[in-house]
């Protein structure tokens, strides 16, 4: 606490910035702690749990320089892999106020950053916190009868939010059915079970016999809580769609990055990558492929739209959104390269 | 590079020590294809090894330059005064050389860490790293040693090879050197500035404008740091704070200026006219790459310290693979070289330089 008292007034002082300078005092202070910096929000993991087979819980101790989230938003995680800093984005469990940050993670087949995590995650390791995003959070003024549905890893924003609201001692009405492909898979059923006030319905698309059975329908609405005042869903794409068309309103996340199947049109125009002085031809692929396809290695992260890592400037041209379907102007705007295509020549700052 | 999409098939002539070495088209691009092989499996290999490398040295120049620094509080004893200024001084060496130099290079790009980012990394000297990226990685590692395009022959103030004119402002040659020895810092970050083409009027200082500016804030932050800042914190201390980090400078300024001017121009290095070098295939800027640079020879600290430009024929054929490798495919760059017959120029500091300090002098004469 010392040291970070220290390194948080050093950060003020023209002084200080003067005799680190060039480097900083971060990169003397990083030195001695990886998690001593004022820059950038760092996180020592504290704890590391296997509640089910396919998952880890990170209990993570962020560093002052982490401004903290909303019960629902997410965080990109960056970790180490082999020299490499990968940034994926995921939704905390913890409640908002919580002094941890705890992050369940699910190995997705083949993926680089969910496998190492499950397979190597120890205490004392030092994760990258940025980038706190995301609109699915509850309004201030909280709604009285809530309906929660997640599916697979889409709990822990679910979670945050139960929790968060537990520590602010609602009596509110809540009811939570989550799917997990089995009874191992389900992550945090002892302690909703304890939760109080919280009506919870476990479903199992593959194995074993749960609460409710199949999928979301007319049946488990009305298992939960008939028409409640607010939903949310997190979860598979499909999921969201099922709660989506028994309740409009429903608010929902999507952790499943969309899939770009065919090149939706390519429209044959020129891509100019400006900064680096590398054309390409489009085929249609949001430009960060394209742009990798062409030797290039730009930044990135979620690769999904959430996490802004890739954002590059657009100094001409148009672009579509491949998530919204916007179709921008010609200005100069900052765009999110790894889910927009060109429509026609462009030229991206990169 | 100058890659051009039509190239002329032009058979390779250099004669080195009055020994002629030409390559055939075919062999040239064989000769391409076998470093462009060697490229691809280094960068293949790259991970954890090479991070912990660089951060093992970059925690090494840190802890140096702290203690150095606070060494130097006490430096009204002797023994504290020259610990600490040849502490600080291996700390300034480290940050120029084996650590700003090469991430600026960008021989760290593929970690993702923005502290080891190219195009984020600021280094312990006058130069603004935004003008050494732009003078150094593109115009120098791009045209090395065509004369009349880069700069870095004679630094547009010494006279450096047979092909520049020889005017009497070059009788004060070797002044012009050892001045350049003493203050190399601040050449270097005069560079971009090219004084020589306003001073022939091709240019205007106006036109160099946000040049000036960059050099201006960076030197004045540098010079407020170790003449202003740390010697007023000492107290009555100062005197000995301030002629540590004097000395401490100089002490870079002279190392780095004898490792560089040892990459280029030692005896035997070619030069290359433009014309010669019009519409260069890969193989044929590989080729001008070797025989424009010169190896010194030494132990793994000297490398170190020289920022493996020690390897400064690898380092110019592959300016973005980690320097630190440069040591391990020496042997393999060295036997391709040999099989082609092209001349692979190495040899020991004292001898190097002795033959540029000889060149220094040669070149001050009207009939050279």
């Amino acid at each position: 606490m010392f040291t970070q008292t220290l390194t948080r007034r050093a950060r003020r002082s023209p002084l200080l910035e003067l005799l680190t300078g060039p480097h900083g005092v971060d990169r003397y202070t990083e030195l001695v702690d990886r998690t001593w910096t004022t820059g950038e929000a760092r996180a020592k993991v504290v704890a590391v749990r296997r509640q089910t087979p396919r998952s880890v819980t990170l209990t993570l101790e962020p560093n002052q320089a982490f401004t903290g989230f909303l019960a629902g938003q997410h965080i990109n995680l960056t970790v180490e892999i082999d020299g490499r800093r990968r940034t994926r984005c995921y939704s905390p469990a913890s409640a908002e106020d919580a002094t941890h940050i705890e992050l369940t993670i699910g190995r997705h087949d083949g993926g680089l950053v969910s496998s190492y995590l499950c397979d190597n995650a120890r205490p004392g390791m030092v994760l990258g916190l940025d980038s706190v995003g995301g609109d699915f959070t509850m309004p201030t003024e909280r709604p009285t009868r809530i309906l929660f549905v997640s599916g697979g890893s889409g709990i822990t924003p679910v979670m945050s939010m139960l929790r968060t609201m537990r520590d602010e001692g609602s009596d509110r009405e809540i009811a939570f059915i989550h799917y997990a492909r089995s009874p191992e898979e389900a992550c945090y059923a002892d302690e909703l079970a304890a939760m109080p006030g919280v009506r919870v319905l476990h479903g199992y698309t593959r194995e074993g016999a749960g609460d409710l059975t199949g999928y979301f329908d007319a049946d488990h609405l009305a298992a939960a809580m008939p028409e409640p005042e607010a939903v949310y869903v997190c979860g598979p794409p499909a999921l969201v769609d099922a709660v989506r068309a028994h309740c409009p309103d429903a608010k929902s996340e999507s952790f499943v990055p969309p899939v770009f199947s065919a090149p939706a049109e390519a429209t044959g125009g020129r891509i100019s990558f400006t900064d680096s002085g590398v054309e390409a031809t489009d085929d249609g692929r949001p430009l960060l492929v394209q742009a990798e396809d062409a030797g290039l290695t730009p930044e990135s992260g979620c690769r999904m739209g959430i996490c802004h890592s890739c954002t590059r400037r657009k100094t001409s041209g148009v672009v579509r959104n491949l998530i919204t379907g916007t179709v921008s102007d010609a200005e100069e705007e900052d765009v999110q390269i790894c889910v927009s295509t060109p429509v026609g020549d462009v030229e991206i700052a990169l | 590079m100058t890659t051009a999409t039509i190239t002329q098939p032009k058979t390779l002539s250099k004669t080195v020590a009055g020994k002629t070495v030409t390559l055939t088209p075919e062999q040239t691009e064989a000769f391409g294809r076998e470093l462009d092989a060697l490229k691809e499996r280094v960068i293949a290999d790259l991970g954890e090894r090479d991070t912990t490398y660089i951060r093992r040295i970059i925690k090494g120049q840190r802890s140096l330059e702290v203690a150095g620094r606070a060494m130097l509080f006490g430096g009204i004893f002797p023994p504290f005064w020259l610990a600490g200024t040849a502490m600080l001084g291996l700390s300034k060496i480290l940050d120029n050389m084996e650590i700003g130099h090469n991430i600026m290079h960008g021989q760290y790009d593929w970690t993702g860490d923005p502290a080891l980012a190219s195009k984020k990394f600021e280094w312990d000297t006058a130069c603004p790293a935004d003008q050494w990226r732009h003078s150094h990685n593109y115009m120098h590692h791009t045209y090395t040693n065509i004369v009349g395009l880069d700069r870095d022959i004679g630094y547009g103030i010494l006279r450096m090879s047979e092909d520049q004119k020889w005017r009497p402002y070059f009788l004060g040659n070797p002044v012009y050197a050892f001045l350049l020895m003493v203050l190399f810092q601040y050449g270097v970050a005069l560079h971009e500035l090219e004084a020589d083409r306003i001073r022939t009027g091709e240019i205007s200082l106006s036109d160099k404008k946000e040049i000036l500016q960059g050099i201006w804030r960076k030197t004045k932050s540098q010079t407020l740091k170790d003449y202003v800042a740390f010697p007023l914190l000492a107290g009555p201390f100062a005197p000995w704070v301030l002629t540590g980090n004097l000395t401490a400078n100089l002490m870079r300024n002279v190392w780095s200026y004898m490792i560089i001017f040892c990459g280029h121009f030692p005896e035997d290095v070619q030069e290359f006219s433009i014309e010669e070098t019009k519409a260069e295939t890969r193989g044929q800027w590989y080729f001008r790459q070797v025989l424009g640079s010169a190896n010194l020879t030494g132990g793994k600290l000297f490398h170190i310290l020289s920022g493996n430009l020690s390897f400064q024929i690898e380092h110019h054929l592959f300016p973005d693979i980690p320097a630190h490798r440069h040591a391990e495919i020496s042997t393999t760059v060295r036997e391709i070289c040999n099989r082609y017959g092209v001349p692979y120029n190495s040899g020991s500091l004292p001898h190097q330089f002795g033959t540029v300090v000889r060149k220094i002098f040669k070149l001050a004469l009207p009939w050279t």
